[in-house]
């Protein structure tokens, strides 16, 4: 019997509810084994050697001293992981940033590391290792890598989406267009219209625990990995992949993590880790420092963009184009063309186009962070949104309203919407307590909507029930964010039995199929999806058991409230059995009960959000006070309404970091200037009011509870509610984020000036 | 204490004072440096201690910065004085950070610096040649130098009694609420007539030169006035104009000369309020 994932209106029991988590006890007690807490022994410790160098090329690398050195065990640089990517563009990628081959991209690029018996003996045999560079021309920045006079990266890049294909080498990856309709004659149509260009600065994560693991790779092509991780399979395919193993032969079992969101999606230290294993003959663990987690893992895009919308009288909106250049660190990635797909995908609109230019520079590989690109773009249109409903005279809430995408909206990025959110949580936010609060001095409110995609993708789960009948139920999806307690809520609803009597476990890679990993919001969906087949599955296995113990066929047999239930008049007398009764029976009855499933999960409902929040600027020092912030947001269904609440305040705390202060700082030469929490500034405790959350729940159609992903759209909207509000309190609009109080200072002061 | 200047006096390489640490081991930590010798002070007698001496108070190397809060005489005597020293990090490095580490370290954007050099403090030192005392701003020559000889060890900050109708003040710049490392900051302390006058000023400013700056200019613009407007509208601009900042990671300079002469005025309109409750 197939599974059937369309939404079915019911009445939920554990869903819905508030449990405490699993996790929790541990997290708060000190016992929860994060990356760096798991120890082997006979381990040695890795260390890493950074290009101190934004860009230069590597004439030689002498290793010797190093090697020489009492106490070091082994020493690997690009030699030792040899290229076997096959032309696989993407994992080449990968590995060159594992470990530089012939050239250090960006200051911090991997050029050697070592393993040695303890970490004073590892720092000083990186000082023997002693490298001849050539230092090259760099560029760090979006705009002035494009400039045909830039130093090129590669010159084997091409620009690619454009015809012809240019002749000449570029640090322009690839161009992207998105879009419908006419352009020319939407803007004809036009009464205002507003155009301005934007910056954004480099952020970073931001996340507590840096990356750690323990390799230990044995002699007979077996290896086990202990890492923290957002997609243990992942990890198992890249360093399968970079190293030559067989992937049933790696065992990766992921730690707890303390916090991903995206930088945590694809491998950085750990096939080092595993070639300094295999050289060395020892266990192997790497933990990256603060400083080499700024320079060195995968921070978001620096950005520049390009808006122009224009409306008619009436509000409505008859043209809009935004053109969109993304920083990629060294190497290629499509984060332009995700700020092309997510710009516009708020409104309906007739006549839009979007193009996106992937841009190299000398500065880290940029990896996903929590929605990836969107907020950036966000930020530029809802900007001029705002603009432009004050040029109109109109309320920024109702212009939104008037052309936000509705069920049957042709989305700027190609697809038809089903039913969606945006327009409820616009009228929610326009009805909101908030929208109508009083303002004092130098106050002002913004508001910004924000999309995002959400990901199915690959899952399988397994759940077994015990001879006493609890359960346990085996995931593959990294819990980033609460989702083993709401998993379990899922698994008890399913088998009608409380939740207390569910136990969710992260397994290993050699103990489940494979799993995508937990990204694109897609660790609830995904995995309630599997987890609800899973459990019917079981309870197929329970009827059946049930119906073998009365000797009645089992299609008589219905499951209700956690019970085997006799159908029909002729079963009068029998009394009902528990799973309880049934998995106590198991061992004479055919054996352990449990279920399986395996599946890929598609039709990941899309998501939006409103913010709305209110900014104090002392107009003297350009210092900014967050005094209110409200999201408003669609989770389909929110299975743990707290852990919902949860993501929609992380999100919403990010972006107020990235609005208002996080940069990357980098200095003419080329290097780093901020790699730490005292000068990358992420917000503290007391620079946040609560923020108030409103959960709306329109069903997602492809999944039975309605569940839509809700990890990363929070993070969307922050960018530009910030910024309108910050336009509004200073009488300045700013286009520069982060708005640090030397940007808004320098911003006010040059209104005053004229 | 004689023992841990013939342990600093005789050592061949690196050596290192630890009190509170919240600055060395994070350079340790960091790799920026390792010392071949540490000498932790903290059990000398007596330099745990805040006294009341004849002169005033005089605190100890190794008292915490949190214990400065906690002496209610001293928060009287000096109440710029102990704010600025808490707000030094976090609560858990002020329950360790000492000032005179603070002041040693001789970074330009120290917190505790300004308000001390505003409260005219002073460092005794104990060295291979005996005992001295000099004025804190004379300790920082530039950003991580002091002008401390081989063996010498800053054993108590000393600040004087205080006279009827005086009152100190710090404030900071930070682009967060805490945690954070001052853009520009000022020191004032003043001392008021019966009439609401100030018969004696000190103003000192922090992160916009190599080191703490000692404005003597504003301090003679607000002597004889009663911070009215014009004379803080003029100290602001005398502080702005005083103020010789660099382009960097936590401000620009255009930046940093508006803010000092902001925080100037606040903080002189908060000694003023101060000093005019006593």
């Amino acid at each position: 019997m197939g599974f059937d994932p369309r939404y079915l209106e019911r009445n939920f029991t554990s869903v819905g509810t508030r449990p405490v988590r699993p996790d929790g006890l541990d997290k708060v007690t000190g016992r929860a084994r994060y990356g760096a807490d798991f120890n082997m022994a006979g381990q040695l410790v890795g260390a890493i050697l950074r290009s101190p160098h934004a860009h230069a090329r590597i004439r030689n690398i002498d290793t010797s001293k190093a090697e020489k050195l009492a106490g070091v065990k082994a020493v690997v640089t690009s030699a030792d992981l040899p290229d076997l990517t096959d032309g696989n563009a993407e994992m080449y990628a990968i590995l060159d940033n594992c470990m530089a081959r012939g050239k250090a991209l960006y200051d911090g690029h991997a050029v050697a590391a070592v393993a040695a018996i303890d970490a004073r003996t590892a720092r000083k045999a990186l000082k023997l290792i002693e490298i001849d560079y050539e230092v090259l021309p760099h560029v760090t920045d979006v705009d002035e890598a494009m400039k045909p006079t830039a130093p090129v990266l590669h010159e084997t890049v091409f620009t690619e989406g454009v015809e012809p294909t240019p002749d000449k080498p570029s640090n322009v990856a690839k161009r992207t267009q998105y879009g419908h309709g006419d352009i020319e004659a939407g803007f004809g149509q036009a009464d205002f219209i507003v155009e301005r260009s934007f910056k954004t600065e480099q952020t970073h994560q931001g996340y507590i625990e840096p990356h750690a693991c323990v390799a230990n790779a044995n002699s007979d092509g077996t290896a086990d990995l202990w890492v923290c991780t957002q997609g243990h399979f992942v990890y198992r395919q890249h360093c399968a992949e970079l190293l030559g193993l067989e992937v049933s032969k790696l065992r990766v079992t992921s730690s707890e993590i303390g916090g991903g969101f995206g930088g945590k999606t694809h491998v950085w230290a750990e096939p080092v880790a595993l070639a300094l294993s295999r050289k060395a003959g020892r266990p192997v663990k790497l933990v990256m420092t603060r400083d080499e987690v700024f320079r060195a893992s995968g921070p978001t895009s620096a950005t520049s963009i390009d808006v122009k919308i224009g409306a008619r009288k009436d509000g409505t909106i008859t043209a809009a184009t935004a053109t969109l250049r993304y920083s990629c660190g060294p190497w290629y990635g499509m984060w332009a063309e995700l700020g092309a797909m997510t710009s516009f995908a708020c409104y309906n609109l007739e006549n839009v186009k979007t193009v996106g230019y992937e841009v190299l520079v000398n500065r880290p590989k940029v990896a996903a962070y929590r929605a990836p690109s969107a907020p950036m773009a966000a930020f530029a249109v809802e900007s001029v949104i705002d603009e432009l409903a004050k040029k109109l005279e109109m309320d920024a809430v109702e212009f939104r309203i008037r052309n936000a995408a509705r069920e049957g909206t042709r989305s700027s990025y190609g697809p038809v919407y089903g039913p969606i959110g945006i327009g409820p949580t616009l009228e929610a936010a326009k009805n909101h307590p908030h929208m109508k609060a009083p303002l004092g001095k130098n106050q002002g409110r913004g508001m910004a909507c924000g999309f995002w995609f959400n990901f199915g993708g690959q899952t399988c789960t397994d759940i077994n029930i015990g001879p006493d009948g609890s359960v346990s139920l085996a995931v593959g999806t990294m819990d980033v964010g609460g989702s083993r307690a709401s998993l379990s809520m899922v698994a008890a609803e399913e088998l009608g039995i409380p939740y207390e009597n569910v136990k969710a476990v992260v397994a290993d890679t050699s103990s489940l199929g494979y799993n995508d990993m937990t990204d694109g919001s897609r660790g609830t969906f995904s995995t309630s999806l599997a987890t609800i087949s899973a459990a019917r599955n079981a309870i197929q296995v329970l009827r059946e058991r049930a119906a073998q113990t009365w000797d009645i066929p089992v299609e008589d047999v219905a499951w209700e409230k956690g019970h085997a239930v006799a159908k029909g008049e002729k079963y009068g007398n029998l009394p009902s059995l528990s799973l309880k009764e049934i998995a106590a029976k198991a061992g004479n009855t055919g054996g352990p009960i449990a279920g399986h499933s395996e599946l890929v999960a598609d039709g990941a409902g899309v998501s939006f959000a409103t913010h709305i929040c209110d900014i104090e600027v002392d107009p003297q020092t350009g210092a900014t006070k967050v005094l209110r912030y409200t999201v408003v947001q669609d989770a389909g269904k929110a299975v743990h309404p707290t852990y919902v609440e949860g993501q929609y305040q992380g999100g919403a705390a990010q972006g107020i970091g990235w609005a208002l202060n996080e940069e990357y700082i980098y200095g003419t030469d080329g290097r780093l200037q901020n790699a730490g929490f005292l000068d990358y500034r992420i917000p503290v405790c007391s620079d946040l009011p609560m923020i108030d959350t409103q959960i709306l729940e329109i069903p997602n159609p492809n999944h039975p509870y309605g569940v839509r992903g809700v990890g990363e759209t929070s993070i969307v909207p922050p960018l530009a509610a910030i910024a309108n509000a910050v336009s509004n309190a200073a009488g300045v609009r700013m286009t520069h984020i982060p708005m640090s109080p030397p940007r808004i200072l320098a911003a006010i002061k040059g209104e005053q000036a004229g | 204490m004689e023992e841990a200047v013939g342990l600093l006096t005789g050592s061949a390489g690196t050596a290192a004072i630890l009190a509170g640490g919240s600055d060395l081991l994070v350079r340790m930590k960091g790799g920026f440096t390792e010392p071949d010798l540490i000498v932790d002070i903290k059990s000398i007698d007596g330099i745990g201690e805040i006294r009341q001496t004849a002169e005033g108070f005089s605190i100890g190397a190794a008292v915490p910065c949190a214990m400065l809060g906690e002496n209610e005489a001293l928060k009287r005597a000096w109440p710029g004085v102990v704010e600025a020293a808490r707000l030094i990090g976090s609560k858990q490095v002020q329950g360790r950070c000492t000032i005179v580490g603070n002041l040693c370290n001789a970074s330009p954007a120290a917190d505790s610096v300004p308000a001390l050099v505003a409260a005219g403090a002073r460092a005794s030192i104990v060295g291979p040649a005996g005992r001295r005392t000099i004025a804190v701003e004379a300790v920082p020559t530039a950003p991580g130098k002091t002008s401390l000889a081989k063996g010498e060890i800053i054993d108590a900050i000393l600040l004087d009694e205080r006279p009827a109708r005086s009152a100190d003040a710090y404030l900071r710049f930070i682009p967060r609420t805490e945690m954070d490392i001052a853009v520009v900051s000022a020191g004032v302390s003043l001392t008021l007539d019966t009439a609401g006058t100030i018969t004696a000023a000190r103003v000192a400013l922090g992160a916009v030169a190599p080191t703490v700056l000692l404005v003597e200019e504003a301090a003679r613009i607000l002597v004889g006035s009663k911070a009215d407007e014009a004379t803080l509208q003029k100290l602001e601009e005398a502080c702005s104009a005083a103020s010789r900042p660099i382009d960097d990671k936590r401000g620009t300079v255009a930046f940093r000369k508006q803010v000092a002469g902001v925080m100037a005025r606040r903080a002189a309109t908060i000694a003023y309020t101060r000093a005019g409750d006593r």
